[in-house]
């Protein structure tokens, strides 16, 4: 009798640790796995206030420089390609994650070259308009830097507890998936340079 | 064993990663806390401390924590990359809120040109928006830092911004999140409490009536419960936020920042 409620209350106890430890994992691999989504929702949010600020910056721009049609439709170009991907936070794999990147850097590397042409024009550069511009566009290009990296850090803290024992056999069984990071590409982090 | 040497080379890879690039070549928070830190020896003492009064006197009155923070070297970092990691790691502002600004000088050497950088928490970006903030360091801090005057930059920096932060957010308005915040604390101490008390009280006359296995599930239950609550607890930990309305300076808040703010050199 004694030696059965001791066999009895030591399963309780040992299905009380497990259903505690299944819980505690579960739970917070679901919470990580929505900071991870909330921040990429931040990184789309810092790239579209990017993107809105482009026609403006452009209007701007072509009422000085005629003559840089070329540089200024290549902007409009890019920014259409990067607005067309879309990447929702479920279907964040590493390919849609580079093919995103690629738009985007695409369209940082068009809106360096519109600056650098913008150099020429000291009409330009001395526009009130222009230089609030500019100033927007600098600290939205810091927002940038500054969510991707938040990004990074967030899927970094949540790969690596997803992928440590023992979270790893619960994820594998839920189906929790590795988040791909942000990569530098190479020459980007470099802003170009003007030389006088 | 596949699993172990994974699990190592992640944390020796943390380590390295994360470990001396994020960690250890950031400026460490000033201690005693203070707003304004100058670790370049530019700024006198009374200077220093008549700057400090004011800013310790607005976070007073409205919660909003600006730092001033003077730096012989960025640590190799860019100028506003800098300001943002330390807004963000010392926690200027308070949590929630975000209402915290870094002013970041790195004076005139002569070899390399003076930088300084405002950012902007992101509770504050609607009325310090980047080409403001841009203009504060072309109008005001640049030409006084031009001439050597660091202070009276630094002094009429600040007098701009703490007229555009102004009423935004006031002292009550964080009170009254810290008291809401307390109150379901309270809450949920009392409804433990109410619980537990119910299980002992109930426990002896069980164990009268010879049905002591029931008295043992219940004490289990709450153990699981107990340890599923410490286990959870340790991942959702975010740095807390600390007040201190009385006397000096109490500490930073745990406030974040988002890239907002601008800067230029001289």
């Amino acid at each position: 009798m004694k030696k059965g409620v001791i066999v009895i209350i030591s399963i309780v106890l040992v299905v009380m640790l497990l259903y505690s430890f299944f819980k505690g994992s579960y739970n917070s691999m679901v919470q990580q796995n929505e900071q991870v989504s909330s921040q990429w929702a931040q990184v789309e949010n810092v790239y579209q206030r990017r993107a809105d600020l482009i026609p403006n910056l452009v209007n701007t721009v072509k009422g000085f420089a005629t003559q840089e049609q070329e540089v200024l439709t290549g902007v409009v170009e890019a920014r259409a390609k990067a607005g067309s991907i879309q990447l929702n936070s479920d279907n964040l794999t590493s390919s849609n994650m580079s093919a995103f990147q690629q738009a985007q850097e695409g369209l940082s590397s068009a809106l360096s070259r519109l600056l650098v042409v913008v150099e020429r024009y000291p009409e330009l550069k001395s526009n009130q308009n222009f230089l609030e511009l500019q100033a927007q566009l600098e600290g939205t290009e810091n927002r940038i830097a500054v969510e991707r990296m938040k990004f990074n850090e967030v899927a970094r803290s949540y790969n690596t507890y997803i992928k440590s024992f023992p979270q790893n056999l619960l994820a594998g069984l839920f189906g929790f998936e590795t988040r791909p990071y942000f990569e530098s590409v190479t020459g980007a982090e470099e802003a170009p340079k003007v030389e006088f | 064993m596949e699993m172990i040497r994974k699990a190592l080379f992640g944390l020796i890879f943390l380590l390295g990663i994360i470990g001396p690039d994020i960690v250890a070549q950031l400026p460490p928070p000033p201690h005693p806390p203070r707003l304004v830190v100058d670790r370049t020896s530019t700024l006198d003492l009374s200077q220093t401390n008549r700057l400090e009064e004011k800013l310790v006197a607005y976070f007073d009155t409205t919660s909003t924590q600006i730092a001033v923070v003077m730096l012989p070297d960025l640590a190799g970092y860019d100028i506003s990359d800098l300001a943002f990691r330390i807004g963000e790691s010392w926690g200027v502002g308070q949590k929630g809120f975000n209402n915290g600004i870094v002013i970041i000088v790195r004076p005139k050497t002569a070899k390399e040109r003076g930088k300084a950088f405002i950012a902007v928490g992101y509770g504050l970006e609607s009325l310090i928006p980047d080409a403001i903030a841009k203009r504060i360091v072309e109008k005001e801090m640049i030409p006084n830092f031009q001439q050597d005057r660091y202070y009276e930059g630094l002094d009429q920096a600040t007098d701009i911004i703490i007229g555009l932060a102004s009423g935004a957010y006031s002292k009550s308005n964080y009170q009254e999140q810290d008291g809401l915040a307390f109150l379901v604390v309270l809450l949920v101490m009392i409804f433990i409490i109410v619980i537990f008390s119910r299980l002992i009280g109930r426990g002896p006359t069980h164990m009268v009536s010879s049905s002591s296995p029931e008295m043992t599930v219940w004490k289990a239950l709450w153990l699981a419960s107990q340890a599923g609550r410490s286990h959870t607890g340790s991942w959702g930990g975010f740095s807390g936020g600390s007040g201190g309305f009385k006397g000096g300076f109490g500490g930073f808040g745990g406030g974040s920042f988002g890239g907002g703010g601008a800067g230029g050199s001289w």
